[in-house]
């Protein structure tokens, strides 16, 4: 089975300005999307990921290098009835009813008309937007909007689907409700690539992600492998202490809080956090939590932006 | 050179295997309803059918005028106004879309750019063709009212103007695939007027004398499209014999260029990059 997306020394130059100066945009991009693959396209404003996108499907023409989609070269018309795609802040016909959009976009896949009635139905109803059906898109909000656009991504029913930010402009029951509805694609065993800022989305579903910074791959992996598993620090919170003893403490433990009647410390050495945990024990104090805490994503992203700017500069 | 040809074979196999008639059609009827609901378009139209019936006033006053200012009047009107719809209109169409960016989620399905523009052409002659025939409608309306009664050999000067106006979209379209839409006006326009006097340029440059006027005058008849072929309007009027034969010719000749204009189109937008 050949890769869902495979992208091979991609590059665009674009020219700004009036003379024409040369922007590079994205930067000998390489990488592959394994069929089946729920994939997570990240990295700061700017960095190219939309640039990359709008090559994967076409609207762009790379200035180097190539995408290639199942096993098909991006310029390939007839492999786009086997992927669907989500544009950035997408824009619709506004004067077509949500219905009439989605047949219209139906048709642009020849699909019958009964399969066609079918599966708008179905849409409508999995994005959570049946009562617009007949509500001209210039009255929708921008999250409705947002809805229709995932609708029309998938009327074709396809293998892969390229999102880009499909959780912009939807509250947090409207994300959730999109990520369940990409974790249920994934189940069907179709492959999802999807950029986005919202990272606690990427790191509860995503089962790769790729970093992307100033046009350039910075990381990419399985998100396990990126994170350290190693605990970054203890944080131990306990009460029934204070004054003179505390003072004892913090001659060995630098980072010591006082909360109202609990006190936090923080020690990154698991000796230590035993050390603690037994000394307050052996003084009578009650200890109420003991909490570790690993790299999370937003942290390794923004590590791994600025030690990727840092080396631009440097 | 083999860019082209993989566009053209890409666009064969479109045209041959993926059912592109329905995905034409869809296009065609969504630019049809878009563009017949266009404030332009209700403007044009209110005021020729207005002037067609101010021509039959002008008759009943008896100002020295017969029915065969109704008919010239009519067929101008069906005319100029249709090529005003046709350049005003079809110079945005394309435009619109990459604009308002509805053009991304179009061309990532599977039609590929010359489809969707001709797609948007028809789109646009259908509207055209409704716009001419309620015009025409009106002129019979008018006429039936005077000697001349229901003349259907009007309908021969009638039909060639709307091969004319389908070239004149196709060339409006053609100029909006690189430039702004008013530049593409402006363009399309002159196109239009040239268009009518490239005849009389090159006659004029023959009897110049200088060399170089003759060249360039010959050269220009030559190469952009006589649009006199079309105008049939004075033989009409006067119900001088039009043959069969000649209007075929015509017909023929506005083909030959609009397929050029439509190449050289897709030629500029299937290169293009949807920033
Ligand atoms: N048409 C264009 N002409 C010139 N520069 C462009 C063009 N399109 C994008 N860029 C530049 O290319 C870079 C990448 O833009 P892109 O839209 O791909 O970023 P992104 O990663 O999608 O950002 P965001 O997260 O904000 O959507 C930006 O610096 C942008 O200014
Ligand atoms: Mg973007």
């Amino acid at each position: 089975m050949p890769a869902a997306i495979k992208i091979e020394g991609l590059n665009k130059i674009f020219r700004v300005g009036f003379w024409g100066r040369r922007f590079e945009a994205v930067k000998d991009l390489d990488f592959e999307v394994g069929a089946g693959e729920l994939f997570g396209f990240l990295g700061p404003n700017g960095a190219g990921k939309t640039t990359t996108i709008k090559m994967i499907m076409g609207l762009l023409y790379p200035t180097r290098g190539q995408a290639w989609i199942l096993g098909k070269n991006s310029r390939d018309v007839a492999i786009r009835a086997r992927v669907g795609y989500l544009p950035e802040s997408p824009y619709f016909y506004d004067h077509l009813k949500g219905a009439e959009f989605l047949d219209f976009y139906g048709k642009l896949f020849a699909i019958p008309a009964p399969k066609r009635r079918k599966k708008i139905g179905e849409l409508l109803e999995l994005v959570g937007i049946t009562r617009a059906a007949d509500l001209p898109l210039r009255k929708y909000s921008k999250g409705m909007l947002q809805r229709i656009g995932l609708a029309q991504a998938l009327i074709n029913d396809p293998e892969l689907i390229v999102l880009d930010e499909p959780m912009t402009g939807l509250d947090p029951v409207g994300r959730r409700e999109i990520r369940d509805i990409i974790l249920k694609l994934k189940q069907e065993g179709k492959t999802v690539f999807f950029s986005t800022h919202i990272l606690p989305d990427v790191e509860m579903i995503c089962d790769r992600i790729a970093i992307l910074n100033q046009g350039r791959l910075v990381n990419i992996g399985p998100l396990g492998s990126l994170l350290s598993p190693r605990v970054k620090y203890y944080e131990i919170s306990f009460s029934g202490l204070a004054g003179e003893k505390l003072k004892d403490l913090s001659a060995w433990v630098s980072n010591i809080l006082q909360d109202g009647a609990l006190t936090r410390a923080r020690v990154e050495k698991e000796d230590d956090k035993d050390r603690i945990i037994s000394w307050i024990l052996k003084e009578k104090g009650r200890v109420d939590s003991v909490l570790s805490h690993r790299e999370s994503l937003e942290e390794y992203f923004l590590g791994q932006v600025d030690i990727n700017n840092a080396d631009k500069r440097g | 050179m083999w860019r082209i040809s993989a566009d053209l074979r890409c666009f064969s196999v479109d045209l041959l295997l993926n059912n592109y008639m329905h995905k034409l059609l869809a296009i065609a009827h969504n630019t049809f309803k878009e563009t017949i609901r266009d404030r332009i378009l209700y403007n044009i139209l209110i005021f020729s059918i207005l002037l067609i019936a101010f021509s039959h006033f002008l008759i009943a006053l008896d100002i020295g005028g017969d029915e065969k200012i109704v008919v010239d009047l009519s067929l101008a009107c069906i005319s100029i106004f249709g090529v005003l719809i046709a350049i005003f209109i079809g110079i945005g169409l394309v435009y619109k879309e990459i604009e308002k960016r509805t053009i991304y989620t179009i061309l990532s399905k599977p039609v590929s750019r010359p489809v969707f523009l001709l797609g948007k052409y028809l789109g646009l002659l259908m509207t055209l063709l409704v716009n001419v025939a309620i015009m025409t409608a009106v002129m019979y309306a008018v006429l039936a009212f005077t000697r001349r009664g229901i003349d259907l050999s009007i309908l021969k000067a009638v039909f060639l103007i709307y091969i004319e106006l389908m070239l004149i979209t196709a060339i409006s379209f053609f100029f909006s695939s690189f430039t702004t839409p008013t530049m593409a006006a402006i363009f399309s326009l002159s196109f239009f007027i040239i268009g009518h006097v490239t005849e009389t340029l090159e006659v004029l440059g023959q009897k110049s004398g200088v060399a170089s006027v003759k060249y360039l005058t010959s050269g220009i008849y030559h190469v952009l499209p006589d649009l006199n072929y079309f105008n049939i309007r004075a033989e009409i009027v006067h119900s001088l014999p039009v043959t069969i034969k000649q209007i075929w010719f015509s017909a023929m000749y506005g083909v030959f260029y609009i397929a050029i204009f439509y190449f050289l189109a897709i030629m500029i937008f299937s290169r293009k990059d949807f920033k």
